[in-house]
């Protein structure tokens, strides 16, 4: 980190002029996480994804009532829950069919029903369950599988990753023929046979086995980061000061491959969410009567054609967490690179002209 | 070399051995074959047990029965392979032989459209860095990236088999659509083009007329129920070819190769009639490849004669442009097959299919009807694997462009004033390549163990329709060998890949230091 600082401060003393000039002047006295930060929130597709990821996340979770620590229970927002068994809504709906969704967008001056969202908004599975709810149960145990499968996955990689690494000669060979061998066996294969005998067991078990098969990619990534990142001055440095390997692991080189960690993790979670509604539309994930986004998928598929709510809605949400996370990671990717150069926009170097003008008119 | 090759191909023995290992053994603590029998009611049930152990080899424990299975699987090396048998009692080398080819022809459609499409708008999204026709590429890719192929390959057979169905009863093309599809082809050609503001808009009417109105005729002539390109119109899409195929591949300013292309673009029209003759009469694969065959020699020599220096880069135009331009012979006839095909009983004007490989109750000796069939059950499960797949390619030719681009041979042929076509095309475009080419191989081998979900969902009966039967059957022989012919093609896949990478780049030299 600390070569990375001098090596900007260096160029703003040698290049004065131009495009380098305005990106300098924007990150002097900034730390690097205050420049990552910086980056980050000029990518204005990875901040909306980031609100809408976390909206997702606040919604689905506070939508149905749950027990805190097991005792308490707190209520949700939503009137429904997934086991509640309202009647199903006869008329008002298209080509005969119940329980058709309430929502409505178009306002009254539009000859729509008004902002709203009604009695059942995402309308009402065949027995009559609140749509709503069900999605809302489905988006909790996606998210939660995806978080579990992306953080085992992170911290087996990093793990296994960092030590052979670092250590390098055998230990390093032998994790790293174990990883090839991991990584022959297709991730779909490992993941449904685990998933037909274990997804009885419920969501988070088949999760935390699923997260036990999904660590090699990365850890070949934070291999190869920590064999050139050892070979650096710093680490030198740190090591003729007699830091201790744990040290100079966890201090110097893991904040310095942390870039590269964060936008494969977001790559892992996105793959995760895919893999999880996957499994469970082939029926070997979450299996009834726990809901997910890739059973409801899978279970009402067939009544596309006449109620095709129950197919949107579920894949939107798929898509929705799918597409935010990939944005973000690719705003992360943009913030983390230093070689990343924003574009200049005309107006700011119209300014700078102007400015350097004045500069020499005054000398 | 020879050294270097042996030893890859030992380490790839051990990975597959290792890899193989593991998955016999999660697979066979996951599962229990005898669970359904022993829940069973039959008064003979303890001696179906007896007989399932006994013909599976139940009794001998996993770690020990993967080295009876690998004793099998090793007979590959003197010509007899044995998988063992699965649970129905029938080998699984026959299950492997007639499943292969299925999912082959899936995923090799699959990934050539996927790259070839790609390839090209990823470059162009390089090439118009920060565009709006980038950004909204980009965006594009990301969705593509996030959609789950199930829930794509629902709407696909809602929208594009069984509501393009019941539209080819009726094909009256409404106005609104015909507006549509030139709106929406217009931005799309005007952003690829670019360029100033007036540039924009011309190009942006021209397609606008071009595409509404091809749309327009197509509905009015009723061209959907009975296509046809006829020789007036291959002429002339020939001559389009020619012209462009010469100005990417050595520039319209080399006389010698336009004249070469476009008399190959003739030649196709010229031998539009006997190409047809030799279609009706001995139709067939054999004939097909026999005149791909004296289609090349023909390129050849049209290329040699036109040349007198620098001929080879001539010779590769003229074969291209031939090809092209043959294969618009090709599916003309393929055109022709599709009004007779759609008469036929079993397709009852309802062409595009929702599931399955083939029509089962279609009953024709007709070549081209046949092979019509299989392209229209093709027709789903492709495009769905080319929409996830295509997004990894936009990507990443994207990525590799932008950092040739920045390269100094870039800077040099640029400074030595190369025109840009030069520049793009001889300099940039093959050094993208490279990458693009290890990549590809790599791909088509993963795509095969990714074809699971596809073929679930559309019913073909390929390696992954047989891999889940295994899973759900508790069918370990099934499984795996369905895994070993998946792994075995993905380890071979990346050696492929290492070996290509340093045949086309010099700067790679293999066995040094490894």
């Amino acid at each position: 980190m600390m070569s990375r600082k001098s090596k900007a401060s260096v160029e703003s003393t040698e290049v004065l002029s131009g495009e380098n000039a305005i990106q300098n002047k924007e990150i002097e006295g900034l730390s690097q996480g205050q420049i990552v930060l910086k980056r980050f929130f000029r990518h204005r597709a990875a901040v909306i994804s980031l609100v809408t990821i976390i909206s997702i996340v606040v919604m689905a979770f506070s939508a149905l009532d749950f027990r805190l620590f097991g005792i308490w229970r707190v209520p949700g927002w939503w009137k429904w829950t997934p086991e509640d068994l309202p009647e199903l809504r006869f008329g008002d709906c298209p080509n005969d069919t119940v329980g058709c969704p309430t929502i409505s967008l178009l306002p009254k001056f539009l000859g729509g029903q008004g902002i709203g969202l009604g009695t059942h908004p995402f309308g009402q599975d065949d027995i009559g369950r609140d749509f709503l709810a069900l999605v809302m149960k489905g988006t909790q145990r996606s998210l939660s599988v995806m978080f579990i499968i992306g953080g085992m996955g992170a911290t087996l990689g990093i793990i296994v990753g960092s030590i052979s690494g670092f250590y390098r000669g055998r230990i390093d060979s032998i994790l790293m023929r174990f990883v090839d061998f991991m990584i022959t066996i297709p991730v779909i294969i490992i993941g449904s046979v685990i998933g037909y005998r274990y997804g009885n067991l419920g969501a988070t078990f088949l999760a935390f086995l699923l997260g036990l098969f999904a660590w090699t990619g990365l850890s070949r990534l934070v291999r190869g980061e920590f064999l050139s990142l050892r070979e650096r001055e710093f680490v030198d440095a740190a090591r003729v000061a007699g830091a201790t390997n744990k040290r100079i692991i966890f201090k110097h080189i893991l904040p310095n491959a942390i870039g590269v960690i964060i936008v494969s993790v977001t790559l892992l979670l996105s793959g995760a969410i895919l893999l999880e509604t996957a499994l469970s539309y082939i029926g070997f994930g979450v299996v009834p009567p726990d809901v997910s986004l890739g059973l409801l998928i899978s279970q009402y598929q067939d009544s596309f054609t006449t109620r095709p709510w129950l197919f949107w809605y579920p894949g939107l949400f798929i898509i929705s967490i799918a597409l935010s996370i990939n944005f973000i990671g690719d705003g992360l990717r943009d913030a983390f690179d230093p070689r990343q150069r924003r574009r200049i926009s005309k107006k700011e170097r119209q300014d700078s002209a102007t400015a350097r003008k004045l500069a020499q008119a005054d000398d | 070399m020879v050294a270097f090759v042996l030893r890859r191909l030992g380490v790839l023995g051990v990975i597959l051995f290792g890899s193989s290992f593991i998955l016999y053994n999660v697979a066979a603590i996951s599962g229990d074959p005898t669970a359904d029998l022993r829940l069973s009611t039959d008064p003979n049930r303890d001696f179906l047990i007896a007989a399932l152990t006994r013909e599976l080899q139940l009794d001998v424990p996993p770690p020990l029965r993967y080295f009876l299975w690998l004793k099998g699987v090793l007979g590959v090396f003197v010509g007899n392979p044995n998988f063992g048998i699965g649970r129905d009692g029938s080998a699984v080398v026959d299950s492997l032989a007639l499943a292969i080819p299925v999912t082959l022809r899936l995923v090799a459609a699959a990934t050539l459209f996927a790259a070839v499409l790609g390839i090209m708008i990823g470059i162009v999204t390089a090439l118009r860095q920060y565009s709006r026709f980038d950004y909204s590429m980009t965006f594009v890719a990301f969705l593509l990236f996030s959609l789950p192929v199930f829930w794509v390959a629902v709407l696909l057979k809602e929208y594009l088999a069984i509501s393009f169905n019941n539209f080819l009863r009726e094909p009256q093309i409404p106005l609104g659509w015909i507006i549509g599809i030139g709106l929406v082809s217009g931005l799309f050609w005007a952003s690829v083009i670019g360029g100033s503001r007036k540039t924009f808009w011309v190009a942006y009417a021209s397609a606008f007329a071009i595409s509404s109105s091809l749309v327009a005729i197509f509905g009015i002539t009723g061209w959907l129920l009975n296509p046809s390109l006829g020789p007036v119109v291959i002429l002339a899409l020939s001559i389009g070819i020619a012209f462009a195929v010469t100005q990417l591949s050595v520039g319209l300013i080399n006389k010698a190769a336009l004249r070469a292309s476009l008399t190959m673009g003739g030649l196709s029209v010229v031998a539009f009639y006997p190409v047809n003759w030799v279609f009706d009469n001995y139709p067939g694969a054999l004939s097909i490849f026999l005149m791909v065959c004296a289609l090349i020699t023909t390129a050849v020599f049209v290329g040699l004669a036109f040349s007198k220096i620098d001929r080879a880069p001539i010779v590769r135009t003229s074969i291209i442009t031939g090809v092209l331009s043959a294969s618009l012979v090709l599916l003309d006839k393929f055109m022709q097959t599709w009004k007779p095909y759609m008469e036929t009983d079993a397709i009852n004007y309802r062409p595009v299919p929702t599931v399955g490989q083939r029509n089962d109750i279609l009953e024709t000796n007709d070549f081209w009807i046949s092979s019509l069939d299989v392209a229209t059950h093709l027709f789903l499960p492709t495009l769905a694997l080319t929409l996830i797949g295509f997004a990894g390619y936009i990507r990443f030719a994207r990525g590799t462009l932008l950092e040739v681009l920045n390269q100094d041979y870039i800077r040099t042929a640029r400074a030595k004033g190369l025109t840009e076509r030069t520049v793009i095309m001889r300099h940039a475009f093959r050094n993208t390549m490279i990458p693009m080419a290890t990549i590809l191989v790599a791909d088509f081998a993963g795509v095969i163990g990714g074809a699971f979900i596809t073929e679930s969902v559309f019913a073909w009966s390929g390696m992954g329709t047989l891999a889940l039967q295994g899973i759900r059957g508790q069918d370990l022989n099934l499984l795996m060998g369905v895994f070993f012919i998946t792994a075995t093609m993905a380890v071979l896949a990346n050696f492929v890949a290492d070996l290509l990478y340093s045949a086309l780049d010099p700067r790679i030299r293999v066995g040094s230091g490894a």
